[in-house]
C-alpha cells in the first residue's frame, strides 16, 4: 500500500536554533498519528512544515494526490499546494479564532471551502452547512449566528465542520482540545474519534495531552528539542516507555 | 492659465499614469499600482479619477463631470471648474457631446459610444478588502484566481436578508479572470459595464491603483445559481420626466413623509423634459 503521507528528513531551523531536525515517518490511509512533546519541542514547526505553512530547510513531504499519485508538496507549485490545502487537506488550529472567520456566520464559515472549490448553488451550500453543523453537534438553528456568539467548544466544533465539509483525506490538528475544559474536551474527542472512523480520515494530531493521543492515535511520536526520541504504537509507547524523556512525560500525568 | 502645465499634472507624471492605464487596458480588471500624486482636493473627492482624467485629456477634448449622475453637485462642479482653469478644455453637461466623462458612482443613462472615455472615481479598489484585510493575501488570491471568498460575502447577504442585498459596488468578474470592484455604482448600472463601446478607466488616488476595461469587454456580475443577479432600481417612474428605465434618486420633499423619485442622471432627465416628457410631480 502507498503511504498517504511520507515524510523524509524534514529539517527546519530558525537561525541557529533548531525547530525540528531530520524527522521521517510514513502515514497510511485511515491512520491517526499523534505527535507529543513539551512546549518548544518542535511539534508545531513540524506540523506547519507538513501542512505547507512553513517551508522546511531540507526534506520532502510526499503526499499521495488523487490525480497524479505521490507528489512532493514542498517543491510543488504554490497554486497546487493551496488547492490541496482546501480540498484534500484540513487544518484544525488550536485557537478556533485562527481557523474561523469571526465576522462571517457559521453557515458561511462552513460553506467557504465549498465555494472555494466552485459550489455556486446557495440552497445546496446551506443544506450542506446545516447538515455539518448537526454532525458536529451544533444546533442547526444557529447557522446564521456568528462564531463570536459561540462558546469555545462550539467554535472548535464549528472549525472542525468547516474543515471536513469538502471531505479531506488528511487532517492536521494542532492541539485541537487546548484551552477547553475537560468535559467539553471529552465530547470533542468523542466527536473527533467518530468522524475519523466514519470518514476513514488520516490525521496527524499535535498535542501535549497524553489522554488525547491515547484516545485518538494509532501511532505515536515523542519529540524533544526538535528530534524524535521515540515512536511506536500508542499503547506500546505509553505503557512501556523506553526513552528517559517519554518515561518522564508518562509519569508526569496527574492521576485523579 | 499659464501658471499651470496643461491639466495641472507635469508631463512626467502624466506619462507615468498613462503607462499604468495602458497596462490596465492590457490586463482588464487587474489593479495596476501607480505613484498617485497629492491633488489639490481631499482624498475621497476623486483624486484618483482626476489624475486619470488629467492623463487622458487633450486640448481638443470636451469634458463632462458627474457626481451620482448629476452635473450640478459640489464634487462635479469643482472638478469641472478645476479642469476649465488648469486645462482650458471645453466642458459640457451633455453625455453625447462629451469625449471624456469623469464620474462618481454612476454610468450615464445614454449609451456611450466608441471614442468616449469614462473615468470612475474609486474609493476602495480591492473587492476582497472587507473579507481579507491583508493586501499581501488579496494579491495572492487575485494571482491564483481564488475567489471563493467573494461568494462568502454574497452568501452572508442571502442568509441575512433572504436575497443578495449588496446594491452598490457589486463585484464583477472580467473576461472570466479578475474579480473587480466596479466602484460604488448602483448594481442597476452593472449590466452596462460589459460590452460597452467606450473605454472605462478606474482611478483610486488614496489606494494608488488604476484599473481598466477596454471596449467590448465581457463583464459578469457574480451570483448564485438559485439567486441570480438582478439589476434593481426603485419601482417608480421619474417624477419629473416620467422615465421608467432610468436609475432614480429618492428625494424627501417635506417633513411629513412626502417624497419623490427623480432620475439621478440630470442630463438625461432635462433632455427628456425638453422633449416634452412630463412626470407626475413636474411643475
Amino acid at each position: 500500500m502507498t503511504p498517504l503521507l511520507s515524510v523524509h528528513g524534514i529539517t527546519k531551523s530558525y537561525g541557529g536554533h533548531v525547530g525540528c531536525a531530520d524527522v521521517a515517518f510514513d502515514l497510511y490511509p485511515g491512520e491517526v498519528m499523534g505527535i507529543v512533546g513539551e512546549s518548544g519541542s518542535g511539534k508545531s514547526t513540524l506540523l506547519n512544515c507538513m501542512a505547507g505553512h512553513l517551508t522546511p530547510d531540507a526534506g520532502r513531504v510526499v503526499f499521495d494526490t488523487r490525480m497524479d499519485g505521490p507528489r512532493d508538496t514542498v517543491t510543488m507549485s504554490e497554486p497546487e499546494r493551496r488547492m490541496l490545502s482546501r480540498t484534500d487537506w484540513a487544518f484544525v488550529h488550536q485557537h478556533a479564532r485562527d481557523g474561523l472567520r469571526m465576522g462571517v456566520s457559521a453557515g458561511g464559515n462552513v460553506g467557504e471551502r465549498l465555494m472555494a472549490v466552485g459550489a455556486r448553488h446557495y440552497g445546496e451550500i446551506r443544506n450542506k452547512a446545516t447538515d455539518w453543523l448537526e454532525r458536529v453537534e451544533v444546533d442547526p438553528a444557529r447557522v446564521d449566528d456568528r462564531p463570536t456568539t459561540f462558546s469555545g467548544g462550539m467554535q472548535q466544533r464549528l472549525q472542525i465542520a468547516r474543515n471536513l465539509v469538502t471531505g479531506p483525506r488528511l487532517v492536521f490538528m494542532d492541539e485541537p482540545t487546548g484551552g477547553l475544559d475537560v468535559s467539553v474536551q471529552a465530547r470533542l474527542l468523542d466527536l473527533l474519534r467518530g468522524l475519523v472512523r466514519d470518514m476513514g480520515l488520516s490525521a496527524i494530531i499535535v498535542t501535549h495531552d497524553l489522554a488525547v493521543v491515547r484516545l485518538l492515535a494509532d501511532r505515536l511520536m515523542v519529540m524533544k528539542s526538535g528530534h524524535v526520541v521515540e515512536a511506536g504504537l500508542t499503547d506500546q509507547v505509553l505503557d512501556d516507555p523506553q526513552h528517559a524523556y517519554t518515561q518522564l512525560l508518562v509519569s508526569s500525568v496527574l492521576q485523579v | 492659465m499659464n501658471a499651470y502645465n496643461f491639466a495641472y499634472l507635469d508631463e512626467q507624471t502624466k506619462r507615468m499614469i498613462r503607462r499604468a492605464i495602458l497596462k490596465g487596458l492590457a490586463i482588464p480588471g487587474y489593479q495596476v499600482p501607480f505613484a498617485s500624486r497629492e491633488m489639490p482636493m481631499p482624498y475621497g473627492w476623486g483624486t484618483g479619477g482626476v489624475q486619470v482624467s488629467a492623463a487622458v485629456l487633450t486640448p481638443q477634448d470636451t469634458l463632462k463631470v458627474i457626481d451620482q449622475g448629476a452635473d450640478d453637485t459640489t464634487n462635479a462642479v469643482s472638478i469641472r471648474t478645476f479642469f476649465e482653469r488648469t486645462a482650458g478644455v471645453e466642458t459640457t453637461t451633455q453625455t453625447k457631446s462629451a469625449t471624456v466623462i469623469q464620474t462618481r458612482h454612476r454610468i450615464p443613462e445614454d449609451p456611450l459610444t466608441e471614442g468616449q472615455i469614462l473615468v470612475y472615481q474609486v474609493p476602495i479598489p480591492e473587492p476582497l478588502r472587507f473579507l481579507e484585510p491583508r493586501e499581501s493575501e488579496t494579491r495572492k488570491m487575485h494571482s491564483l484566481e481564488e475567489y471563493g471568498l467573494m461568494h462568502v460575502k454574497l452568501y452572508e447577504d442571502i442568509s441575512r436578508h433572504g436575497h443578495i442585498a449588496t446594491s452598490y459596488a457589486y463585484p464583477v468578474k472580467v473576461e472570466g479572470r479578475y474579480v473587480m470592484d466596479p466602484s460604488p455604482i448602483p448594481k442597476f448600472d452593472n449590466p452596462k459595464l460589459g460590452d460597452m463601446a467606450a473605454i472605462q478607466l478606474f482611478g483610486a488616488g488614496r489606494e494608488q491603483r488604476i484599473y481598466a476595461l477596454p471596449p467590448y469587454t465581457q463583464v459578469i456580475s457574480l451570483d448564485f445559481e438559485d439567486h441570480p443577479f438582478e439589476a434593481s432600481k426603485a419601482d417608480h417612474p421619474c417624477g419629473l420626466c416620467g422615465a421608467k428605465d432610468s436609475y432614480l434618486d429618492e428625494v424627501i420633499i417635506d417633513d411629513a413623509g412626502g417624497r419623490m423619485f427623480v432620475c439621478s442622471d440630470t442630463n438625461y432627465c432635462t433632455a427628456r423634459q425638453a422633449a416634452g416628457h412630463k412626470g407626475k410631480d413636474a411643475a
